[in-house]
């Protein structure tokens, strides 16, 4: 298992060097840059804030000072907000990105094991058709469609929660909800089907032979079984949390991570870009090295590949 | 052609997907048709009918400056779908190419081909797509390369998987047994057997396709030309409802509606296939 949770860390590293390899060429590519306005500047000018911010060195000198700036935990000068460096912003911006999506996975938990765990145990029934329409209709629904219509009706419609304000604990629940829906859906849907095979399987036979109650089969012999698929899909829901959490930070107005990545973007401000890019990957890939993690203890015949 | 017989027989059996077809042909053919369906320009500015609500000559309205939603939705259909098909087959050349040079070479070959895919399976494709239409400019060639260069890799996985269990085939064997050359046994007796996962790949990827550019394109992020006389991404005509949807709702609904629908027929459409071409259940990832 050892050997198995090692090929999964180098694996998540060459993929974080990837990501800043690609991001680093990316910027150094891209047409445009922070310094560009429709005001021209002088020549000198240009050459100082060139200097200032190193741009005025060979690529791979820029390339290597990056890097060892990221192994000391230091992410760069923003261009944009001249008196803050981006590991500063980030570390004040990434708790409330954090929070969201710890929210937003919540709610998709409670509500898909509730609504999966019925559609299968009753299947085909009235239940179960609107949890594979409803699973269908999360994932088809943007999120700038869902926030936008949550706002509609519960702020400016029936006037119950105000729009853009992250401060108590009720401006939490539109923006979970547009977040965690997508999420829901997907995992209503994983969860469902893998409970629909299991219930199918002998043991869930042999457990109600010997007498089981219909809620110790359910809950422990089949739910049990269940649960070892569902868990990979923890890695690409997360992806879907990170990408997301973005455009709901967007609509919300919720100064987390994401917003700041958006004003980056429109900014051409490199470093944020590159910066907020890396937290997100590394995000990423310590939530699929857990989900590995995970499952090696769940299912311990993984190692053997 | 059985394979597109069984398809077609399969679709018109399931009601849900055979309308979703329907409702997909309907959009691309009322981007493709726009200028002879509606009586207004796209741009067409207006002052004498600024904002007004859906009425009888303006079935959806109009926008800020007086255009016919209608029309600007109509139009928007050729970005959307343009889009959506035009990635999924990039990503479609680009993957399966390269999944059945690493099933079908295997060995060291396919081992360092596989550890690229998986790198960039691990990547927050969002993000990645974000940076390359930087990259390749906010236009709707640099959206669909963007998106081609983040989708691929389903394909290849999938098509990968497909070529080394078709590898194995009796009959796969009995032709290279009887010399026949490499690209007669990948032409005629591996490609056959991966088309039904690989059909059912595309027609998830468009929907993918469409949420992101849709997507991108309300946040400011996507194809970044507002006055485009072939058409307007439905998501910027969105974001313009957005920043009016406290008195004019009007505006954002329309081009929601459109996105959201297309993006659920695709879905529905590709429940249907997958379930006529796999019967066994589907417990491929979408």
């Amino acid at each position: 298992m050892a050997r198995f949770l090692l090929t999964r860390l180098l694996h998540g590293l060459a993929v974080i060097w990837v990501v800043i390899t690609l991001t680093f060429v990316f910027m150094r590519l891209a047409p445009g840059g922070p310094f560009d306005r429709e005001r021209r500047l002088p020549p000198e000018v240009l050459a100082n804030i060139a200097a200032k911010y190193h741009l005025d060195e060979p690529w791979l000198k820029q390339y290597g000072r990056y890097l060892l700036g990221i192994a000391r935990g230091d992410l760069g000068p923003s261009y944009k907000y001249v008196d803050r460096g981006v590991s500063d912003i980030v570390t004040e911006t990434f708790p409330v990105s954090a929070l969201l999506g710890v929210l937003a996975l919540g709610f998709a938990v409670a509500f898909s094991f509730p609504l999966a765990i019925s559609a299968a145990y009753y299947r085909n029934s009235w239940t179960d058709r609107s949890c594979l329409f409803l699973a269908t209709l999360g994932v088809s629904l943007p999120h700038f469609i869902l926030g936008a219509l949550l706002i509609w009706l519960f702020s400016l419609q029936l006037g119950w929660l105000q729009p853009g304000r992250w401060e108590d604990l009720t401006s939490t629940v539109l923006p979970t909800i547009t977040l965690g829906a997508a999420p829901a859906a997907y995992l209503s849907y994983l969860l469902r089907s893998s409970l629909v095979e299991s219930l199918e399987e002998d043991y869930v036979r042999t457990a109600r032979a010997k007498g089981l109650k219909e809620a110790t089969v359910l809950f422990k012999h089949a739910l049990n079984n269940s649960l070892i698929p569902t868990l990979t899909v923890l890695g690409p829901l997360s992806a879907a949390l990170i990408t997301g959490s973005f455009v709901v930070e967007y609509i919300f107005a919720i100064p987390g991570m994401g917003r700041f990545f958006i004003t980056a973007v429109t900014d051409r401000d490199y470093p944020m870009i590159m910066g907020v890019t890396l937290v997100y990957t590394g995000l990423l890939v310590s939530a699929n090295f857990f989900v590995d993690l995970l499952y090696s203890i769940v299912d311990p015949r993984i190692k053997s590949h | 052609m059985n394979a597109a017989k069984t398809v077609w027989n399969g679709v018109r059996e399931e009601p849900t997907a055979l309308w979703s077809l329907i409702f997909i042909m309907a959009v691309c053919l009322g981007g493709f048709l726009a200028p002879l369906l509606s009586p207004y320009g796209p741009g067409g500015l207006d002052e004498q009918r600024i904002l007004q609500a859906p009425g009888s000559s303006h079935w959806m309205g109009t926008d800020a400056l007086g255009r016919d939603l209608l029309t600007r939705v109509l139009y928007g259909a050729r970005v959307s779908m343009t889009v959506g098909i035009g990635t999924a087959l990039i990503a479609l050349l680009i993957g399966t190419v390269y999944g059945l040079i690493s099933g079908y070479a295997g060995g060291n070959l396919d081992h360092l081909l596989m550890r690229i895919v998986d790198v960039c399976y691990g990547l927050p494709d969002l993000l990645i797509f974000i940076l390359l239409s930087l990259l390749f400019g906010r236009n709707i060639a640099g959206v669909l390369v963007a998106l081609g260069l983040v989708t691929w890799v389903r394909f290849a996985r999938i098509t990968r998987g497909q070529v080394l269990q078709a590898k194995e085939f009796v009959y796969v064997e009995g032709a290279r047994a009887i010399g026949a050359s490499h690209a007669r046994i990948i032409l005629r007796h591996i490609l056959p057997n991966i088309l039904a996962p690989v059909l059912v790949t595309l027609t998830f990827s468009v929907p993918g396709a469409i949420l992101a550019e849709s997507t991108l394109s309300f946040i400011g992020l996507g194809i970044n030309d507002p006055y485009s006389d072939w058409g307007t991404s439905w998501g910027t005509l969105a974001q313009d409802g957005w920043r009016a949807m406290r008195t004019y709702p009007h505006i954002i609904l329309f081009p929601a509606l459109a996105i959201f629908l297309t993006i659920l027929a695709s879905n529905f459409l590709g429940n249907g296939l997958r379930d006529i071409l796999d019967p066994r259940g589907g417990s491929q990832e979408k």
